[in-house]
């Protein structure tokens, strides 16, 4: 059993992706079929995930691979392979399981949506694509299934095509993954030219290995940064995080997918993935690679609850809650804590499912309205919305005990606390805990507390089919937390290998205490500001010039589009200038000269050689009109030369004689 | 006058130049092609003549020849005034100088 799932652990991916093509080729109006395929084929996907995930837990630190050849030119043959190991395995079953709930949802909310068909079809490749990244052996099969997923991102993020909006945002996502994606690239060949190899594990052959490891050497470092390019795009960090916001403009529940189960998770997935090589020779856990890695995470994940605070739109705030909550993760990995900042991963991958499948119902009753601002008291019309939204925003939050993301954050403050060089991440995360739990109070007061402004007005809960996948996520969310509280640390434990052990002693930590008052600060934080809110915004009132510089977003965009944009615009007008007037001169001046030699030869053509063969025939053509004249069509006369002709032949022969 | 070969053949040959004259002079197609038929009676009477001047008794060549000229000269006449009915049709005319179009 556990042989057969690793070796056909391909099917995983290839399920949803058979699903994906046979829906494409159905027909517009064949909707219930079409949906019944995406959630079969992730009904079955989840269950091979199961089916890997059982091998993993018999054995620690589990690790299975299978590498085959793809094609061979000359002596080099390029091989990739699959590899279920904890990391996989635990990605798996939150990539199917949250996919799962996804596609439910959008059964319900794409109900009135004309190409619901080719929705169901892009999810479906979308789910492939990523189940196709987690379990790739191989650099090169990673990057394949890694631009698949930016593919399907862009797909979707434009699946309303014929709104500009989301047709700009779609091909900002992908142009901006793609800058990362070149480093990436880039990475991945200088490991090709190190290590002569792309597989990750290979026994002991594998670039991830210690052979292929001490050969690196000092490249590693600049490998491992190259490669982590490709991370930053895809995970929305600073500074490529201007994407993530904007992808907003697709339908919620792919929002929802890309921000907990897909895209954004890959990139995260990938620096646990290639660790390795960003730990080689480390000297008390701290690398140069790593260390770019924390402050990225700092940054972005600071600079994004900062911009959270002041946006309108319900989705956008959670968006940019992404953007922070994957800089934590970040800063996790960065310091040490994988295990920590994968648990992080998968947490988040539950409660933002959760929380965006909950602004879309909202935003579903409120007749497509974003502004939190005409939003308001929606807890009494849409209860099980509320709840679900509240467990959601407190397992965000990290209100401590009950809620998944709690323990998580907690565990990736105190590996940041442990951090030798520098004390300043742990501080600034605590101040993100604090501007997460403000924001999200922020979001829920605007939205469900107060009195109904004019979107609210004719509000309604949203059908079971949508709000049943709400439960079963906020379940997840809270559920989720049994294996990862410090007294027993299952996940952190099957992660790195270890066996667990279970010690009540260590349920109530220090850092527990400190969670506690952070988020109260920030909640009570948030209600004293925001208890009054009305269209206008408290912090508008009270601080504008702040609060205008964060609703715009740092003037981040602005600051794009007057620095690197205006010299890429540059770089064009001068291509197109020196295009225009320099090379198509020379080209001109080449038609030019060719035109001349052309008609060189024609004059030498027609008077030289055509006039001669001219000529003849028109010396062939007079003499046969000089004869033809005979010819005068008068019987009379041919019968008179016939005549004449036997009187000559008479005399003739009478002369003979 | 007693008749001789000679005589025939003068009558004959005037016959000829009679019936080469008609078909030389005249603008009219039916009566060139009524000189051509006095041309093959001439040559007709020519063969009568040399047989019945000729050494005797002899098989009836001259008479045989003559039979079958005849017959083929009415079938000639009948394709000849059918292909100036056809010629009439197509240029409203018979006149021989107008039906040039196969002057060079």
């Amino acid at each position: 059993m556990s042989n057969w799932i690793a070796a056909h652990l391909w099917l995983i991916p290839v399920v949803p992706l058979a699903a994906s093509f046979a829906i494409l080729s159905l027909t517009n109006s064949r909707r219930s079929l079409a949906a019944s395929l995406a959630v079969c084929g992730q009904v079955v996907a989840f269950v091979l995930s199961l089916a890997a995930f059982w091998p993993t837990l018999q054995t620690p630190g589990y690790r299975a691979f299978h590498n085959f050849t793809w094609f061979t030119f000359g002596e080099q043959a390029l091989r990739l392979g699959f590899v279920l190991d904890p990391l996989a395995a635990v990605m798996l079953i939150m990539i199917t399981l949250v996919s799962l709930c996804i596609f439910v949802f959008s059964v319900g909310y794409m109900a009135a949506d004309e190409h619901f068909t080719r929705f169901f079809a892009y999810l479906s490749f979308f789910s492939a694509a990523m189940l196709g990244v987690v379990i790739a052996n191989s650099l090169l099969l990673l990057f394949i299934c890694w631009e698949l997923v930016g593919l399907a991102s862009y797909l979707l993020i434009g699946f309303w095509i014929h709104k500009p909006s989301a047709a700009a945002a779609a091909k900002k996502a992908f142009i901006t993954t793609r800058i990362g994606d070149l480093g990436f690239f880039l990475g991945m060949l200088w490991l090709y030219g190190r290590s002569g190899t792309l597989l990750f594990y290979d026994g002991g052959n594998g670039a991830l290995e210690q052979t292929a490891l001490l050969s690196l050497g000092a490249s590693a470092t600049f490998i491992a940064l190259l490669i982590f390019c490709g991370a930053v795009g895809k995970s929305g960090q600073f500074p490529l995080h201007v994407w993530l916001p904007d992808a907003m403009e697709g339908p919620t529940p792919v929002s929802a997918l890309i921000h907990a189960a897909t895209m954004v998770a890959a990139g995260v997935f990938l620096v646990a993935r290639v660790y390795p090589l960003f730990s080689l020779g480390a000297l008390h856990g701290v690398t140069a690679s790593l260390t770019v890695v924390v402050w990225i995470g700092v940054i972005t994940a600071l600079i994004s609850a900062l911009i959270a605070l002041a946006q309108p739109d319900i989705k956008r705030i959670l968006a940019y809650s992404t953007v922070s909550q994957l800089g934590l993760m970040m800063v996790s990995l960065g310091v040490g804590g994988v295990a920590a900042g994968i648990m992080h991963l998968l947490a988040h991958g539950f409660f933002k499912a959760l929380l965006f499948l909950g602004s879309g119902s909202v935003i579903h009753a409120c007749h497509d309205e974003q502004d939190i601002r005409h939003m308001g008291g929606l807890r009494r019309v849409m209860p099980v919305t509320f709840v679900t939204y509240a467990i959601g925003m407190m397992a965000l939050s990290g209100v401590p005990l009950f809620f998944s993301g709690a323990w998580t954050k907690e565990e990736i403050l105190h590996a940041t606390s442990l951090w030798s060089p520098s004390r300043v991440p742990y501080w600034l995360m605590l101040i993100g805990v604090v501007l997460t739990a403000l924001y999200m109070t922020r979001q829920m007061i605007y939205v469900f507390f107060g009195p109904r402004r004019t979107a609210a007005e004719h509000a309604h809960e949203s059908p079971p089919v949508m709000t049943l996948p709400l439960i079963m996520l906020a379940f997840c969310a809270i559920v989720f937390s049994v294996v990862l509280t410090p007294a027993w640390p299952w996940l952190h434990d099957y992660l790195s290998g270890e066996r667990p052990i279970l010690n009540f002693g260590l349920f109530i930590q220090q850092a527990l205490y400190l969670a506690l008052v952070l988020v109260a600060l920030g909640v009570g934080l948030g209600i004293l500001i925001y208890r009054r809110a009305s269209e206008i915004d408290p912090v508008e009132r009270a601080l504008p010039p702040v609060f205008h510089f964060l609703r715009n977003r740092m003037w981040l965009d602005e600051l794009y589009d007057r620095t690197v944009l205006a010299l890429a615009r540059f770089a064009a007008q001068l291509s197109d200038f020196l295009d225009r007037y320099l090379w198509d001169g020379i080209v001109r001046f080449l038609g030019a000269l060719a035109q001349l030699f052309a008609s060189l030869t024609k004059g030498f053509d027609e008077g030289g050689i055509n006039a001669r063969v001219d000529d003849t025939a028109d010396a062939a053509r007079g003499f046969g009109q000089l004869i033809s004249r005979v010819q005068s069509g008068q019987v009379q006369v041919y019968l008179s030369v016939i005549a004449l002709g036997m009187v000559a032949l008479l005399i003739f022969y009478a002369w003979l004689t | 006058m007693t008749p001789t070969l000679q005589l025939f053949l003068i009558i004959s040959a005037a016959l000829f130049c009679i019936g080469l004259l008609a078909a030389l002079s005249r603008r009219h197609a039916i009566f060139i092609l009524i000189g051509i038929e006095m041309m093959l009676a001439a040559a007709g009477l020519n063969f009568i003549a040399f047989w019945r001047f000729g050494p005797q008794p002899a098989p009836p060549t001259g008479v045989m020849i003559t039979i079958f000229a005849i017959a083929i000269a009415a079938a000639e006449a009948a394709v000849g005034l059918a292909l100036v009915i056809a010629v009439y049709r197509h240029y409203r005319t018979t006149n021989v100088d107008q039906i040039d179009q196969l002057k060079g």
